[in-house]
């Protein structure tokens, strides 16, 4: 006699992740449908910190648009307004002066190991290890006091402008600023060591995630996660921008591209920021930080006291903006997460009519459905993490 | 430009001389190289563009849909794209009609799907052929194309936690304070004959 087995199908279990979860990052809601605890669909919905940033810029004037750009990624806001003010420069045709590139310079390799210690601390505490958060959190609150010596913010600095920056720096912050790297190669190192062959950090992330160099390109990936899968390219190298030309630099890559190279690219990133701020240190000219035209530039108070065209000149800037000739450009700049692009175009007005942004945790995060295919649930966190997504940027 | 503009022309000349047999107009300014395709030539252009070993564009950068309310093709759809092994960017351009639907890229390259989808949920251009063409950045009920030019800044609803029904509700915008949009564009031309607030002098 044959014998009949019943077979019950089991339905996938459908899950809602986040929006409120401390692993989401933010106000990512990952609706999951999973067999077991294998993940089959992730579905990120996205949006729920749309601020409308590229409406709010059309109805701006040119400067007025600078903090929209910290508040993108709030965790690596120089490097954004870098690539504003570069876009502008294109526009208008500035020369930036030398000293103002290499303080921006400068800061935007602060901004990278601003960023890279919040990804790989937190990711760490994701899969389960407290302590480096604890050690390099009291190193980036050192680096933010940085920002706050030259722009009176911590986080919203406003510090790069159209032109070059905004004010030089204060006396002494160099040789803080030089200390500061003589102590950090240590804390690298302990977190590295604490990281790099701990069992439990690493069966959580070897393997998992893995992306192709192939695949990472037709996704559009960038940065960090773009080097991992073995691809080595760095706008920094390959397509320089301000002084970066004049750096001696090496740009890691992993070969696997799993979670765990993304996190070992991460922290020979910061290393070589590192070199990058010490070559800056040294070779720092004298001179003037930003550009003396004075219809891009405001003037100084003290001159306003006494000079009539200077008040005409601050007045018209402040009210009016500057005029940007019509065109258009896409400039892009090598954020900490991947490729930052802003693409201006501009109607002869003092307000651009469209400006695109091009955030790199966007097409990440769009990855994660083909990242997380076949993983654990527990996996998804540890990719999540490793991507680095923020999402100021993501939804604007 | 810093990086070698001798290889940047080369670069661009060489894409420009491969790309000729197709119907477009090319175009260089700032030293950057952009390319108005035809709407029938498109599809065909960009997989030349990315197949291609003396193209290879293999990543697609970003989408960006830009609108002008007064010309006769409203949208302008801008693609832009990378090339590695030329080390060289390009801007591929799409002038399109309102209601004039455009193909997906979402087979070709797979991460245009959400690019798409947020340039369906901001401007209202739909996409032929596209797996999952849903709203991305804005809210679920979301209604209105928010980055058209005839789209109010302020919006048309605001959201607020309603006591009485103990839900968040939308209701039509209020301003406490008026919008002020300076025009600092026109210059002063000295008094108009009706001065502002004349109109309540007779009353």
């Amino acid at each position: 006699m044959k014998r009949v087995v019943n077979k019950t199908k089991i339905e996938n279990y459908s899950m809602n992740f986040g929006p409120q979860h401390p692993a989401a990052h933010g106000v990512l809601r990952l609706v999951l449908e999973l067999d077991g605890e294998i993940v089959e669909r992730a579905d990120p919905h996205i949006g729920l910190l749309h601020r409308g940033t590229e409406k709010l810029i059309e109805n701006k004037t040119y400067l007025q648009a600078i903090p929209y750009f910290d508040r993108l990624d709030y965790v690596s806001p120089m490097c954004q307004e870098h690539a504003y003010a570069l876009a502008v420069e294109k526009l208008m045709q500035i020369e930036v002066p030398v000293r103002g590139q290499y303080i921006r310079v400068l800061f935007s390799e602060i901004t990278r190991i601003l960023n890279h210690i919040l990804n790989i601390t937190t990711f760490a505490l994701d899969v389960g290890a407290m302590t480096p958060f604890l050690w390099l959190f009291e190193e980036r609150e050192v680096l933010m006091e940085f920002y706050e010596r030259v722009s009176g913010s911590r986080l919203h600095a406003a510090y790069f402008r159209p032109g070059g920056v905004h004010r030089d720096l204060p006396d002494g912050l160099l040789e803080d600023i030089k200390d500061f790297t003589k102590r950090f190669p240590d804390r690298i190192n302990d977190v590295e060591k604490l990281l790099e062959s701990n069992r439990i950090f690493r069966q959580r992330t070897v393997d998992i995630g893995i992306i192709k160099a192939k695949d990472a390109l037709e996704r559009g990936f960038s940065g960090p996660c773009l080097r991992a899968s073995g691809v080595a390219w760095d706008l920094r190298r390959t397509q320089p921008y301000d002084v970066y030309d004049k750096f001696d630099f090496k740009v890691p890559t992993g070969s696997v591209g799993d979670c765990y190279e993304r996190f070992l690219v991460r922290v020979e990133e910061m290393r070589q920021s590192l070199l990058i701020i010490n070559q800056c240190i040294e070779m720092m000219p004298k001179g003037q930080c930003i550009s003396d035209d004075p219809k891009i530039t405001p003037p100084k108070r003290s001159e306003m006291k006494v000079s009539m065209e200077a008040l005409i000149n601050h007045f018209k800037l402040f009210t009016e903006g500057y005029h940007v000739p019509s065109g258009e450009t896409y400039t892009s700049v090598e954020a900490p997460k991947g490729e930052f692009g802003v693409y201006i175009i501009s109607d002869g007005t003092n307000k651009p009519y469209r400006c695109k942004i091009r955030a790199p945790g966007f097409p990440l995060l769009q990855a994660t459905e083909f990242l997380s295919k076949g993983h654990m649930l527990a996996d998804l966190v540890a990719i999540i993490g490793s991507l680095d997504i923020v999402f100021g940027e993501i939804d604007r | 430009m810093t990086y070698k503009d001798s290889k940047l022309v080369d670069a661009i000349d060489l894409v420009k001389n491969s790309i000729q047999i197709f119907d477009c107009k090319v175009l260089v300014s700032n030293s950057e190289l952009s390319i108005e395709s035809s709407k029938s030539d498109f599809i065909k252009i960009i997989l030349f563009l990315k197949d291609h070993p003396n193209t290879s564009f293999d990543v697609l950068v970003d989408i960006c849909a830009v609108d002008y309310p007064d010309r006769k093709n409203r949208f302008e759809i801008v693609y832009q794209l990378l090339s590695i092994s030329l080390n060289l960017r390009m801007k591929l351009k799409l002038k399109i009609k309102e209601d004039e639907p455009v193909e997906s890229l979402s087979n070709i390259y797979p991460c245009a799907n959400w690019y798409e989808r947020e340039i369906w949920d901001l401007f209202g251009i739909s996409f032929e052929n596209h797996p999952d063409l849903r709203r991305i950045l804005t809210d679920y009920d979301f209604e209105g194309f928010p980055l058209r030019k005839d789209f109010p800044l302020t919006g048309f609803v605001q959201v607020k936690y309603d006591d009485e029904t103990q839900q968040v509700i939308n209701e039509p915008v209020k301003l406490d304070q008026e919008y002020r949009d300076f025009d600092n564009l026109s210059p002063w031309e000295g008094m108009t004959k009706i001065l502002p607030g004349d109109e309540k002098s007779g009353q």
